[in-house]
């Protein structure tokens, strides 16, 4: 084994980083479906489903949706750098609202580390509707690295 | 209206009329299973442990997400409640679930930072809000979250709202 611990081989660390997205009972109470798990970055997807709405007048998803959607996928991300976290929480996550989410469309979300320390992880995300020239919202995070 | 001799009946079943029809037409927030308790016009968000919420199966811990959608709801209604609160009192509304043209129209979050101070544990959740400043376009609103203790928060966070426009 040259001595490397499990969680330097790429597909162990793939393996870890989806069954976290897996047994996560929210993510699946939201419906959400990993995409895409790279060293590069991560990306989830959550169809539109009319219990999720928080504006009754125009049918548009509620922002808590977006925020737990971007906050599993920033993890996810984490998750899946080099860096090998055994697990990780939320130290903070800022989000902004660009536009509303389209009602009936389903809404992607792609999260990257853009720097991460011995015991934080910087991570951006986006969400995206059907039309990905114009993200619905952003965020950055910070994220723990438990080792 | 809202007189000093005016029926205490009358009075409470106009603010909790007001506050399940506000809270009652989101179904987001009935999904979360969020309810709001009401002093006057002193809200506290109450967000009852469900399996569905949480995010570390290992610890168990609620999800990320589901704190800043508590905290996020918490800061809409809060903010909704106190700009309707006058128009209530004086009978110029009178919001029903049931007719959608008389729900106020709501807030919509510009931004929303959430500081995670520690891990929420499966057991039920408590947020306040306050508005720190609301002007005619814009409002900022700070909100804090708490489970045993009200002192030790296991959240924060603070928006901007863009406030509806009327006519």
């Amino acid at each position: 084994m040259n001595g490397a611990s499990p969680e330097d081989d790429p597909e162990q660390r793939r393996r870890i980083a989806r069954q976290f997205i897996e047994i996560i009972p929210h993510a699946r109470a939201l419906g959400m479906s990993l995409d895409k798990l790279s060293p590069e970055g991560t990306e989830i997807s959550l169809p539109w489903r009319e219990d999720l709405v928080g504006d009754p007048d125009s049918g548009v998803i509620h922002g808590g949706v977006i925020s737990a959607l971007m906050d599993t996928c920033s993890g996810a991300a984490v998750m899946a750098h080099p860096a090998g976290a055994r697990s990780t929480a939320t130290i903070d996550l800022r989000i902004d609202y660009m536009r509303a989410a389209t009602p009936g469309q389903t809404i992607r979300a792609r999260a990257e580390c853009y720097h991460v320390t011995r015991s934080v992880a910087f991570v951006r995300a986006w969400a995206m509707d059907d039309d990905e020239s114009r993200p619905v919202a952003a965020a950055t995070g910070a994220f723990t690295i438990e080792r | 209206m809202a007189g000093r001799n005016e029926p205490l009946d009358a009075i409470k079943s106009r603010r909790n009329g007001t506050l399940n029809a506000l809270v009652n037409s989101v179904p987001y927030i009935r999904w979360l299973g969020i309810t709001f308790d009401r002093r006057g016009d002193e809200l506290t968000a109450v967000l009852p442990f469900d399996e569905k919420l949480i995010g570390n199966p290992m610890l168990p811990a609620i999800h990320g997400g589901v704190t800043a959608a508590f905290l996020e709801v918490t800061a809409i209604v809060e903010l909704t409640w106190s700009a309707i609160w006058e128009d209530m009192e004086q009978g110029r509304i009178a919001p029903d679930a049931a007719v959608p043209e008389s729900l106020p129209r709501l807030p919509k979050t510009i931004d929303f930072t959430v500081d995670y101070l520690r891990s929420g544990l499966p057991r039920d959740a408590y947020a306040r809000a306050r508005v720190v400043r609301s002007g005619r376009r814009y409002a900022s609103v700070h909100v804090e979250a708490w489970q045993d203790h009200r002192s030790k928060l296991f959240a924060q966070a603070t928006g901007h709202f863009l406030m509806p426009q009327n006519g």
